[in-house]
């Protein structure tokens, strides 16, 4: 059998190389990226005597003195301020209990509510098995904390959620938010992007919905990284 | 994929659109995901099949021994199916214990293959009471897109009729670097394939992705072959909570031998 990775990386490695003038490849963990104690590692990088060693599979990116990998695959890490869609999994006697898809589960305090909730009564706000936009508030040793106090954020009403791999958002989103612009205005739909991955999408009718569904889907699939808004248009047409 | 379960959001969400007979892929209710096998992955291994179906994707590996028959069919060689769900698969999946999905795979695909006596196990008889072949069938998901047990149910089929006999010593024993071009003995018409039908609120879907799938409530898993021109249903299997009226199941009845038709002729045509 032929190896698959490495033929869709030298594409890659050629498209990147040509359209971008920064450096940008492919690497894989434990591959060294640059020698040299010039160099300092970032995220997703290491050191290791003279070299600079991948962390994760991803785009190593150098930056002046600065190597970084742009991950390409992975679990979700959470980092404080993101916005994410987690799925309610229990109703404690002073929160919810919610599960946002990464290595551990988030809690949101019942005060971090957007409105006043009676303690007695707060399953009618959110029961097992809902959907909640929230942000992360904090993120200590004993677990993450999150608010649904902010625009967009709360529990999900009606629509659908459904999930990309995390380290294609950025893409889905696009340059301040271009892309996922583009595909909310031709599909009239809304959309909340979660950076743990999840989506929600609430449109007009169930068309609409399965439309903004597809192009995200489009979006993330794709490999290429340079004019992909336009390719986007080009595929609304087609569509 | 994530481990996130199912929110009351996306079932409802499903539950509207499979009332208007829709589905995300762009499918209808009742439609198959196309299939596309791979004979002879394994070298080791008799005969095997590699099938993917849309993004699910089983290896299936049939192995041969001798030994001796039960003492209740001395005249009879032995079927054995067991299943591993590799944590690979799916982030469902865990190593450990099987457990009951892990159970109920290869025992399905077990009752499917027996039932419809497919292998000829009497032709199985290498010395009779003393020594038999036993058939081996393993079942490995690679990836787990869902429809699992009909994806499983063809690479079982087409990885049975790729299996070749090893040879034997003049002891009986098996002998694996002796390779023989018999073919284990299999009824020429007959080949059974499993058809599961899964049920949300009163609406019935077949082949769903994982996503939906999870949505369901409730699953019904269909051995069928055919024989003399008519079709049989050799197994049959419920699953999960919700009950199935009789008016579904005479439904099911009406689409089971078309479905099987059109999986059917893909299939041969890998196997010619």
């Amino acid at each position: 059998m032929k190896n698959e990775i490495n033929e869709s990386s030298e594409e890659l490695r050629e498209e990147i190389s040509e359209s971008e003038g920064n450096k940008r490849w492919i690497v894989v963990p434990g591959e060294t990226i640059v020698t040299g104690e010039d160099f300092l590692p970032g995220e997703g990088a290491r050191r290791e005597g003279e070299a600079v060693i991948a962390d994760r599979f991803g785009l190593a990116e150098v930056a002046g003195r600065m190597i970084k990998v742009i991950p390409l695959s992975g679990a979700y890490i959470p980092r404080r301020g993101n916005v994410i869609l987690g799925r309610v999994v229990d109703v404690l006697y002073n929160g919810w209990l919610v599960d946002i898809d990464s290595a551990s589960s988030a809690f949101v305090l019942i005060d971090e509510s957007p409105r006043f909730i009676n303690r007695n009564e707060m399953d009618q706000f959110m029961a097992i098995g809902d959907m909640v936009a929230a942000k992360i508030w904090s993120i200590k040793g004993r677990g993450i904390d999150l608010t649904l106090k902010g625009r967009g954020l709360g529990k999900l009403e009606e629509g659908f959620v459904f999930r990309i791999n995390p380290s294609r958002v950025p893409r889905v989103i696009g340059r301040e938010g271009s892309m996922i612009t583009l595909i909310k205005e031709k599909t009239g739909c809304n959309i909340t992007v979660g950076q743990n991955g999840w989506i929600w999408i609430k449109g007009q009718d169930i068309e609409s919905e399965i439309k903004a569904r597809k192009a995200v889907e489009f979006v993330a699939d794709k490999v290429h990284v340079d004019g992909l808004t336009e390719k986007m248009e080009a595929w609304f047409q087609e569509n | 994929m994530s481990s996130m379960q199912t929110s009351n959001l996306t079932r409802e969400t499903l539950r509207r659109m499979f009332d208007k007979n829709k589905r995300f892929d762009g499918r209808g209710l009742m439609d198959v995901r196309d299939f596309q096998i791979e004979l002879g992955v394994s070298n080791k291994a008799e005969g095997s099949a590699r099938v993917r179906m849309g993004k699910t994707d089983v290896v299936v590996g049939v192995k041969m021994q001798t030994g001796t028959p039960y003492p209740d069919s001395p005249d009879k060689g032995n079927l054995m199916v067991s299943g591993d769900l590799l944590p690979l698969a799916s982030p469902r999946f865990e190593s450990g214990p099987p457990k009951f999905d892990a159970i109920e795979l290869p025992r399905l695909m077990d009752r499917m293959i027996r039932e419809s006596g497919m292998i000829d196990l009497k032709k199985l008889v290498i010395t009779e009471g003393e020594n038999v072949w036993t058939v081996i069938v393993d079942i490995y998901p690679i990836n787990d897109d869902g429809s699992l047990i009909d994806a499983a149910s063809i690479g079982c089929i087409a990885a049975v009729h790729n299996a070749r006999l090893p040879g034997l010593t003049d002891k009986g024993q098996v002998d694996y670097d002796k390779k023989t071009d018999n073919p284990i003995p299999l009824s020429k018409e007959i080949m059974p394939l499993s058809f599961t039908f899964f049920k949300l609120g009163d609406k019935l879907v077949l082949n769903p992705t994982r996503e939906e799938e999870e949505a369901c409530e409730g699953k019904i898993t269909f051995g069928i072959s055919k024989w003399n021109g008519k079709h049989m249903i050799n197994s049959c299997q419920k699953g999960w909570e919700t009950t199935f009226k009789q008016a579904e199941l005479e439904e099911i009845a009406k689409i089971l031998p078309d479905k099987y038709e059109d999986a059917m002729k893909k299939l041969k045509s890998y196997l010619n």
